[in-house]
């Protein structure tokens, strides 16, 4: 049995669509499982079932052996999370933090305060640790809340879109602490993001969901390698050629979906294919603004799988925040 | 009450304590406030003592209770309003992680409530000391009137955290002090009972459950071992304080969703 089964998982809300739709899903021990989507797919509403915060409304689970609607209570016991937004409070330290989620979950004494400690100065917030969160910075408040998750030491440790609006420098040090913790402490993760990277740098394997549904699943490089070609996009530096453009490209490869101002095509002859295209142009007097050469990326495969890129994808959906 | 209840409702009171005395700006009002509004009104309205019919005791000692009361609708704001930034923050959703009860969580912050409303009393009784006030029923009224200022802590504590758990929004909880604050100004907080000249205004301050709270804490400050005032005043806190744990427990299911 896998640390995560997920069979037929439907939510839905009042007055909207089924933010999940009927997805299944297996992660095993100690496997980093990324989970990639944009805002309003339905990661995190996946996220807080899977957690036991919020019941399902059709669908099986079980994290860690236990059953999330039948054995919530155990579920809790053997799991960590860092929710979207460290929720922490401003006005106590981190150390504080500590002792309180510490004691919740029943330990005390010396092996509280030796874990704490130790969490700390694995996460870098020794120094920091007497001082009030309120003071702390955007990554030192991620680091906390990923030491939280981890006190009790739990066999799964969920992270919802762990790295949003941190700085480059703490976003690596995040990675870093994750892929430590599956590859030394056998921790299973199941990681929700939004960031193609974070889920090729981190993820053993990849779910890609989009309106509730999980379009495809595999490892990064099965995926990339399922879209297959380089490809290329040209942006003409007069806009009004782009039909023209799109004419020219045509013999080159098969067109994908465009960004409104340039042309994209699938090589099929890979990156020998661009002198070609170079000289085709040159003939037509198309003057090339920008070309960019491309390999493969699970962007890609977003948008083979869905027909629209990642990236952006998402802006004008709803906060996937449950309401109901 | 189990160990382990009682080791969360130990902890999430001392954040609760620990959090609302990390907040100047939240605490402070809650105590000058009272003392303020108690001598300006014993100032502006020491003419009263004149009245037929009024306790033979200065105006300030007669108005010395009505602090107690506003202190107990600041632990209705400070105990809903810290609740409702948990739930607007996530921090309810970390807690929620735990193996915390949802007795330990409402509890807890009714430790919180309690602990603030303790300072706040003895905050107002020092300052009535200082006016020259004299409690009439000696130290053991002192210690009942603690008693009672915890009831109203817990009632009116329990009230804010319904209504933070209900609505998981700082704003609405903020909206019960000016409805609070109107049923205060209908009680007896001016005057006693019998020397409202207004009518209508005599049988809204009867049936105004406020009323006896400031009649209880006022017969031990100013008459001594008034047996049915008390009596009244610790019924109407103890059933306010009930129908605030239902309504909370009651929120609480609606809130915390968790399996």
């Amino acid at each position: 049995m896998g640390a995560i089964e997920v069979r037929g998982l439907v939510r839905e809300f009042k007055k909207g669509p089924r933010a999940v739709d009927d997805i299944d899903l297996t992660v095993a021990e100690g496997e980093i499982y990324g989970f990639l989507g944009p805002n309003g797919a339905g990661k995190s509403t996946t996220v807080l079932m899977l957690t036991t915060l919020l019941p399902p409304t059709a669908g099986t689970a079980t994290v860690a052996g236990f059953d999330i609607v039948k054995q919530g209570p155990q579920v809790r016991a053997s799991i960590g999370a860092a929710l979207q937004e460290a929720a922490l409070d401003r006005f106590l330290t981190g150390r504080e933090h500590i002792k309180l989620q510490g004691s919740l979950h029943g330990m005390k004494g010396a092996d509280l305060k030796q874990r704490g400690n130790d969490l700390l100065e694995r996460v870098g917030l020794t120094d920091a640790a007497d001082r009030k969160v309120g003071g702390y910075s955007g990554g030192m408040k991620r680091r906390l809340d990923l030491a939280l998750a981890l006190l009790h030491r739990p066999r799964v440790l969920f992270l919802d879109e762990p790295t949003t609006g941190l700085d480059p420098q703490s976003r690596s040090a995040l990675w870093d602490e994750v892929a430590r913790l599956s590859r030394e402490d056998g921790v299973t993760v199941f990681l929700t993001t939004q960031y193609l990277e974070e889920a090729d740098a981190l993820a053993n394997r990849v779910g890609i969901i989009d309106h509730g549904k999980i379009v495809v699943e595999g490892t990064p490089d099965e995926l990339k390698a399922e879209v297959g070609r380089s490809s290329v996009e040209i942006e003409p530096h007069d806009a009004a050629r782009l039909a023209d453009l799109e004419r020219a490209l045509a013999p080159f490869g098969e067109p994908m979906v465009t960004r409104g101002t340039s042309a994209s095509i699938r090589l099929n002859e890979g990156v020998g294919d661009v002198a070609a295209i170079v000289r085709a142009l040159d003939a037509q007097g198309i003057v090339v603004h920008q070309l960019r050469l491309r390999e493969p990326t699970l962007d890609d495969v977003f948008l083979e799988k869905t027909g629209r890129s990642l990236e952006g994808s998402g802006d004008n959906d709803e906060d996937e925040t449950p309401s109901a | 009450m189990s160990a382990v209840l009682a080791t969360q409702v130990l902890v999430i009171s001392e954040r609760s304590v620990r959090r609302t005395f990390r907040q100047p700006a939240a605490i402070i009002p809650a105590i000058i406030f009272p003392i303020m509004l108690l001598f300006v009104s014993a100032g502006g309205l020491q003419a009263a003592e004149d009245l037929p019919g009024f306790p033979n005791v200065s105006y300030f000692d007669f108005a010395l209770a009505v602090t107690f009361m506003q202190g107990a609708i600041f632990a209705t704001g400070g105990a809903g309003t810290d609740l409702a930034t948990d739930i607007e923050t996530g921090f309810l959703s970390r807690l929620s992680l735990t193996p915390m009860s949802g007795a330990a969580l409402v509890l807890g912050q009714l430790g919180g409530a309690i602990t603030l409303g303790v300072f706040q009393a003895t905050c107002y009784l020092a300052a009535g000391f200082i006016g020259g006030a004299t409690i009439a029923s000696g130290v053991a009224g002192v210690v009942v009137i603690y008693l009672l200022v915890i009831l109203m802590a817990v009632g009116f504590g329990a009230i804010g955290i319904a209504a933070a758990l209900r609505s998981g929004n700082g704003e609405a909880v903020q909206g019960l002090f000016p409805l609070l604050f109107v049923l205060l100004f209908l009680s007896t907080i001016n005057l006693p009972l019998d020397l409202i000249p207004i009518t209508w205004f005599r049988w809204v301050a009867t049936g105004n459950p406020i009323t006896y709270l400031v009649d209880a804490v006022r017969s031990l400050i100013i008459t001594g071992w008034d047996g049915p005032s008390i009596l009244a005043g610790f019924l109407v806190a103890f059933a306010i304080a009930v129908l605030g744990i239902i309504g909370s427990a009651a929120a609480l299911r609606g809130r915390l969703q968790r399996t």
